[in-house]
């Protein structure tokens, strides 16, 4: 009595049923703006998981409050539509107690960065098991066209009529200052490109951290184009691969070498390929990956996307559990009638 | 050492109330902790108060520093830790400045004369030395040169002057040990315990304990030792165990019960953070305690715990509740079982964080967005924190809802005897989810429709995990029965009336009378107030007088025969440590004109001002005598 509890243990020892992106999506009309990124997003989550070999009972999907947080709705799984910023910590209590279940938190950058982001930065620092997947289109949609805090210095929004004066948080240099075990980027535009993404943080034991740039066509349109443009991709997103050097541009004429100030990118004919940097995901040092991470200041410089930083460590609700285990097994369980009796006690 | 050596000097006293107060340093809590149990093991029926500054190290000597613990130890039964202390022990000026106003006239002060110098007197802000002169004319004054024998005793023990100092609060303990006939063994045997590896503090304690009983068995101070002999409690096994520690037991006790794993999300503030601190020590239980970002952390992980099939819990003070309001709220949305402890604190804001007060139930009823009812329980008492935290779980669970469980700091630090229960008494908690289908769709098939209500309004719980029953729940408004988003007006006030009604309509006991059922005054109390109340009826009524008292355990929803009750009295007097917050809404309910009894001193009430505030109504309404 009294363990994590785990109501499909039997079912687990079958074979996991055949799934179609059908049995992945619920009955609920999609409700977002008629060209919304999301619709990219949720087709490739609906497609992807079926592929993983996932079980729809065991799956969650958490959110907090925003466009990108009505996503729980379409999916045919468990799932719990919370209140702004805290689907961090909401999956924190259910992944603790619920191992045996894939938890996914899905916001915004509003909802993640702003309102919730102390509960983002300290569920990335204890590793706790979730996959968590930001959405960031630079503007709060569901309020209608607010800055965020990834939105541009001087942006011009209906709370900053003549220019935001504040600068953005870089959400990838963020995850990796809190230091979590796994860090990546992937935009709306390519579904191939954000399933391999998605897949990888499903994989990964621990917190996995995702920056979808997502773009919003009513209050925010075209703001990651420059990049994430099928014809303007190989100039200005740099793909990043482990092992790899990281080169970039039609022709590959473009790479990341290691400079005295952090990584720059460099002309590979003017270096030559030995100087550019390999990549390596599983440097437990952050600070190679956080480089990286400031290559792009906006999204007008070419942008590096992929994995950048996975790496194993011990994920936080397992060695919780492990703990109360550990206890068991040298104390035996708890006797409710001896807790009563621990402290001095007397005969009358 | 012998016990009561000459029965001839000892006289027979019923009851005693002692405070022993000193800097922070001087470990007063400690030493009052220690003649509890001393006096528990004794036999005598006991209540206490710690009183600490919310200054870990408050500068020493001044009056910023006086810690202070009040024990109240009896031959019957008792209720509250006493009107007035019959015994100060002042370790220095500072705490007899701060404490001496407390002690009855006539009251015995103890005081450790070696520390009223020129400096602690200048910094307790004395202009003169109150040991010369007329200042303690009135009471009884015991000057002892504490740290000057305490380093005498410890001179042969290798044990540095300075470290013998610190045992000086064991010298007050033998002393006041050796006045009131304490066993001795059970204090020996702690300090043996508590410093075992550090055989020099124990050297130092246990000498400077026996050289306080010594100092009582060796002067003048014979004549005045007394014996309060054991009170005539139930048989049974005791303990003497504070509210913080009964709530936190009574939790464990919940999970066993229900068959659900514990859960505690929490976030430490003063004074709840023993409940974490408690919980944590019991995994062998398989309780998981989350130590939180933040408050809101706390609960919103105790959601998720829940949602997972935990008893989740999640701990704190008023400004954590504050904190936890929206997420309290989608508890009460999402209709999951959650416990929200609330140990009260002196306020607004950070306010009197080591005081007591009880001025959080507006806001447990009432603070949160929208129509968000919740049932609120509130404990009486130290032991009863571990009924009523059986009693939130059982709500929580069979209810599906957010439940709030009311304690105090007066609750949580003060300490009493509990006769222990039989484990096999506990009633078991029945918790069920849903495994099948309960609903079919257009096309004939089956679904989960997750507020698809039972003949309680109850909706089903599907866990994540159970095969075929997946759904999505949300803070959004749901359509009744699917579950599904809906902005429908007719909907949303369907759903606001349902959740609405069905807590209403929660079944609780109904609320008993003590005292004169047929008296003209009924006096209502909820939470820690209990105590002051009770004593205070007893007093009245042993002065033959008429006087009722009811107490509240439900809060909300209130008891079904409560509005009859108040009715029946011609006059009902509501005391609370607020401004008057339960009158509200008795008044607002039942349109009684109840009137409060209030009291906002980061104190408990005690029973001679509960005993006062009946007397002088009773003598307004011209009569009651029996």
């Amino acid at each position: 009595m009294t363990d994590v509890l785990d109501p499909g243990t039997e079912a687990e020892a079958d074979a996991v049923p055949e799934t179609t992106r059908a049995d992945w999506s619920s009955d609920q009309e999609v409700r977002w703006c008629p060209g919304c990124g999301d619709y990219s997003i949720l087709t490739a989550m609906q497609l992807l998981l079926p592929e993983l070999g996932a079980r729809r009972e065991k799956t969650v999907f958490i959110s907090g409050i925003g466009c990108a947080a009505r996503f729980p709705y379409y999916m045919n799984t468990y799932g719990v539509h919370t209140i702004h910023g805290r689907a961090p910590a909401v999956a924190t209590g259910l992944a603790m107690a619920r191992p045996d279940l894939d938890v996914w938190v899905i916001g915004g950058d509003g909802d993640m960065l702003s309102i919730g982001g102390n509960h983002l930065i300290h569920a990335l620092r204890r590793n706790v098991n979730l996959n968590i997947l930001l959405f960031n289109n630079q503007i709060y949609g569901l309020t209608k066209g607010q800055f965020s805090p990834t939105s541009q210095k001087g942006k011009v929004t209906k709370s900053s009529p003549v220019g935001l004066v504040s600068r953005p948080f870089n959400p990838i240099s963020v995850a990796l200052g809190a230091e979590a075990t796994f860090v990546a980027r992937t935009h709306d535009l390519d579904r191939r490109h954000m399933q391999e993404v998605f897949r990888r943080a499903y994989e990964h034991e621990g917190s996995s951290f995702v920056e979808v740039l997502q773009n919003c066509n009513v209050f925010n349109d075209g703001v990651f184009s420059t990049i994430t443009k099928k014809d303007v991709r190989d100039d200005m997103l740099i793909d990043l691969h482990h092992g790899k050097p990281i080169l970039f541009g039609s022709e590959k004429q473009y790479g990341v070498a290691r400079r005295p100030e952090g990584v720059v990118i460099v002309e590979v004919a003017e270096v030559g390929i030995e100087y550019i940097l390999v990549h390596d995901e599983t440097i437990r040092n952050p600070s190679t990956a956080f480089s990286i991470s400031r290559l792009a200041k906006t999204p007008a410089t070419p942008t590096p996307i992929g994995v950048f930083r996975a790496i194993d460590s011990g994920e936080f609700g397992r060695s919780v559990a492990a703990q109360i285990r550990e206890v068991q097994a040298q104390m035996g369980r708890g006797d409710l009638a001896s807790l009563l009796r621990s402290q001095p006690t007397w005969e009358v | 050492m012998t016990d009561i050596a000459d029965a001839a000097l000892v006289s027979e006293v019923d009851e005693v109330i002692i405070r022993f107060a000193g800097d922070s340093g001087d470990g007063m809590q400690l030493t009052g902790d220690r003649f509890t149990s001393a006096s528990a093991i004794f036999g005598n029926d006991l209540s206490t108060l710690p009183e600490y500054p919310a200054e870990i190290r408050a500068p020493a000597g001044t009056m910023a520093g006086v810690s202070a613990f009040q024990v109240h130890i009896s031959d019957h039964d008792i209720t509250t830790p006493g009107d007035a202390p019959d015994v100060l022990v002042a370790m220095n000026p500072a705490a007899l400045r701060s404490d001496l106003g407390t002690l009855v006239p006539g009251g015995t002060l103890i005081v450790n004369k070696d520390t009223f110098e020129e400096r602690n007197l200048a910094k307790a802000g004395y202009d003169h030395n109150p040991l010369e002169g007329d200042d303690l004319a009135g009471y009884q004054v015991i000057e002892v040169a504490m740290t000057t024998i305490t380093k005498d005793a410890c001179k042969d023990l290798g044990v540095k002057p300075r470290d013998a100092d610190r045992s000086k609060n064991f010298f007050a303990l033998g002393l006041v040990s050796w006045m009131y006939s304490r066993p001795v063994e059970p204090t020996l045997d702690w300090i043996d315990a508590k410093f075992a590896g550090r055989d020099l503090v124990i050297a130092a304690n246990r000498a400077a304990f026996n050289a306080g009983h010594a100092y009582g068995e060796t002067t003048e101070l014979g004549a005045q030792r007394v014996v309060v002999k054991a009170a005539p409690l139930e048989p049974g096994t005791y303990t003497n165990i504070n509210g913080n520690t009964a709530l936190s037991w009574g939790l464990v006790a919940a999970s066993q019960l229900s068959g659900l794993p514990l859960y505690l999300g929490s976030y430490p503030i003063t004074p709840a953070t023993d409940i974490l601190h408690e919980l944590s020590k019991h995994k062998a239980f398989g309780v998981t305690t989350f130590q939180a970002e933040d408050e809101i952390a706390a609960v919103g992980a105790a959601i998720g715990a829940s949602y997972g099939g935990s008893l989740g819990v999640t701990t704190t003070s008023g400004p954590g509740l504050a904190l936890k309001g929206e997420a309290m709220g989608l508890a009460v949305s999402l209709e999951l079982p959650l416990i929200v402890v609330d140990i009260q604190r002196g306020g607004p804001s950070t306010g009197l964080p080591t005081k007591t007060e009880a001025a959080d139930l507006m806001m447990a009823m009432y603070g949160r967005h929208g129509e968000s009812p919740m049932p609120i329980v509130a404990a009486r008492t130290p032991t009863d924190c571990f009924h009523v935290a059986i009693e939130a779980a059982r709500i929580a669970l069979t209810y599906h809802t957010p439940v709030l469980l009311l304690s105090d700091g007066y609750l949580a630090n003060g300490s009493e005897p509990w006769r222990l229960p039989d484990v096999a008494d506990l009633e078991p908690i029945e918790v069920e989810y849903a495994t099948e289908f309960n609903q079919t769709n257009e096309d004939g098939e089956g679904v989960f429709w997750p507020y698809l209500r039972d003949e309680n309004l109850v909706r089903p719980i599907a866990l994540p995990g159970t095969p075929e029953l997946m759904h999505r729940i949300g803070g959004i408004e749901k359509e009744d029965g699917s579950g599904n988003v809906s902005y429908d007006p007719d909907n949303h006030e369907l759903m606001v009336r349902l959740r609405d009604r069905r807590i209403a309509s929660i079944p609780v006991p109904d609320v008993e009378v003590e005292g004169d059922a047929d008296a003209d005054l009924l006096v209502v109390g909820w939470g820690s107030t209990w105590g002051a109340i009770t004593g205070a009826v007893r007093r009245v009524r042993a002065g033959g007088l008429k006087v009722a008292s009811a107490h509240l355990t439900h809060l909300y929803p209130l008891p079904a025969n409560l509005g009859d009750l108040l009715g029946s009295y011609e006059r009902v007097l509501v005391p609370e440590l607020n401004l008057g917050q339960l009158v509200r809404i008795l008044r607002a309910e039942y349109l009684v004109d109840a009137e409060p009894l209030t009291k906002m001193k980061g104190q408990p009430f005690t029973a001679g001002e509960v005993q006062h505030a009946i007397l002088e109504r009773l003598d307004g309404m011209g009569g009651g005598r029996s």
